[in-house]
């Protein structure tokens, strides 16, 4: 694959005890593009996801995320601490509950990042938290504590905090499935705004319309497969595989304008 | 029965007295932090991937919980020279026991603590780039802490009161100055009832403090 591909995935495969949730794998992700992995919940596409920065460390396969790469097809020794830890500090990763640190406020959650793995200086970590949280519209919560949160706003600064690291990719795992439907919308717009600067992103998401306005390319797994992929708009509204028309036909009246 | 208390004749005493407070406190003390260190360290090996680790910690364990402290006193003292040939002074025994008995509910306490931390703070530490000792520190001890504090003050109470065993070993502590000053008085009564009473103004505010944080943490 050329240069401009930022994230690569060959042939990765994980089990978990007997059940094989990823089974040969290949994808590839260009450089500012945004792609969205669809599927029914346990297709694997959290589970890829998670390998793509090693949260899950596959059992084969290769995956190069920029610069990095690590192999993992038979022979080569699993990577240690300090390996694992500098392959993901190059990425940013939403979780669907946030994990916003508690016993931190907002603005030391953002620099926790910084402060602690990249040994920024306190003062400079407390001005990019404070140029992020601007950024995703809480610049006047940065004292608060997560806990005072509404769950569109945890989101935001558990966006905040993965892009204080200046990730060369953002993976966001059902970022909004937990979030109540009228919060859903400050979310999608903060990711939005990244998809427009050029981040480069990968997306586990259930919005479909979201997926198909703001996603460069659509890709639809099942059972652990890459079933089809393709152009976003062309994924959503004309499938060629009868799965994907399956899956989504059950999101069909969901699919006005976002 | 009509029985003349006089409390009047432990003044002279005092010194004693002391000096057993000094060795029940220092006891508790020296062995709560002693114990807190092994005890952090059995948690981690018990939370490492290290089987062999694990299966001997458990081992440990489970000795020290499923025996009577008094036991491991006296095995302490009295046997392990037979068997390894090193004569223990009383102090070095005690303080060697007690350790070892606390680091097992230490442990305990600190592990149930550690894995009480939601599994996605772990991914969030992870997924910044952060090291295993970073993780610990920055993300997941604090949060652990605040859980395991209440636990851990109920079992230093625990401690406090097991150092009364100390005095089979001869050991100064209250209780065994208590029975020097008995056998020198012949005033049981009055002698036990002030070991008692001294014992209870150390603990009662401890308890109470470990009541009201467990009263702020279910908040």
């Amino acid at each position: 694959m050329s240069a401009q591909t930022m994230i690569e995935l060959v042939g990765v495969r994980k089990s978990f005890g007997k059940l094989e949730v990823l089974k040969d794998i290949t994808l590839g992700v260009a450089k500012g593009s945004v792609v969205a992995l669809i599927g029914p919940s346990g297709s694997g596409k959290s589970t890829l996801l998670r390998s793509i920065n090693l949260l899950t460390v596959p059992d084969q396969g290769f995956i190069r995320v920029g610069e990095q790469a690590l192999d993992f097809t038979g022979g080569h020794r699993l990577p240690g601490d300090r390996e694992l830890a500098a392959f993901r500090a190059r990425t940013g990763m939403v979780f669907q509950n946030f994990n916003l640190f508690p016993h931190m406020s907002v603005e030391e959650n953002v620099m926790s990042g910084p402060v602690t793995v990249l040994r920024m200086p306190k003062a400079e970590a407390r001005l990019l938290a404070h140029g992020l949280l601007a950024k995703v519209g809480l610049a006047d919560k940065a004292a608060a504590q997560p806990d005072k949160l509404s769950g569109g706003q945890r989101q935001r600064v558990a966006i905040a905090r993965a892009l204080a690291m200046k990730p060369e990719v953002m993976l966001f795992d059902e970022a909004t499935s937990a979030l109540d439907p009228e919060l859903v919308g400050e979310v999608l717009a903060v990711i939005r705004s990244l998809a427009a600067e050029g981040m480069t992103m990968l997306l586990v998401t259930h919005e479909m319309a979201f997926a198909r306005d703001v996603a460069d390319r659509v890709v639809f797994m099942r059972d652990g497969c890459v079933v089809e992929e393709g152009p976003a708009r062309q994924m959503i509204e004309a499938p060629s595989q009868p799965a994907t028309r399956a899956f989504l036909s059950h999101f069909h009246n969901g699919l006005g304008p976002s | 029965m009509q029985y003349q208390w006089d409390f009047g004749f432990l003044l002279q005493y005092k010194g004693l007295i002391g000096v057993g407070i000094l060795y029940t406190l220092g006891f508790t003390i020296g062995t709560v932090v002693s114990g807190l260190v092994v005890g952090c360290m059995i948690a981690l090996a018990r939370l490492s991937n290290m089987r062999i680790a694990t299966a001997v910690m458990t081992g440990i364990i489970e000795i020290f919980r499923c025996t009577p402290v008094l036991v491991q006193l006296v095995w302490v003292y009295y046997a392990l020279p037979i068997l390894t040939g090193i004569e223990l002074s009383p102090s070095v025994a005690a303080f060697i026991t007690l350790t070892l008995y606390g680091a097992s509910f230490f442990g305990e306490i600190i592990r149930g603590g550690i894995i009480s931390v939601d599994m996605g703070q772990w991914d969030a530490g992870r997924a910044l780039g952060m090291r295993r000792h970073q993780l610990m520190g920055q993300v997941i001890l604090p949060q652990a802490f605040r859980r395991m504090v209440p636990p851990l003050v109920n079992q230093a109470v625990l401690q406090l009161k097991n150092t009364s065993l100390l005095s089979v070993l001869a050991v100064p502590d209250l209780l065994y100055q208590g029975q020097l000053i008995t056998s020198a008085s012949y005033r049981p009564l009055e002698t036990y009832t002030m070991i008692a009473v001294i014992y209870f103004i150390i603990l009662f505010p401890l308890t109470r403090f470990a009541h009201r944080l467990e009263a702020r943490m279910s908040h």
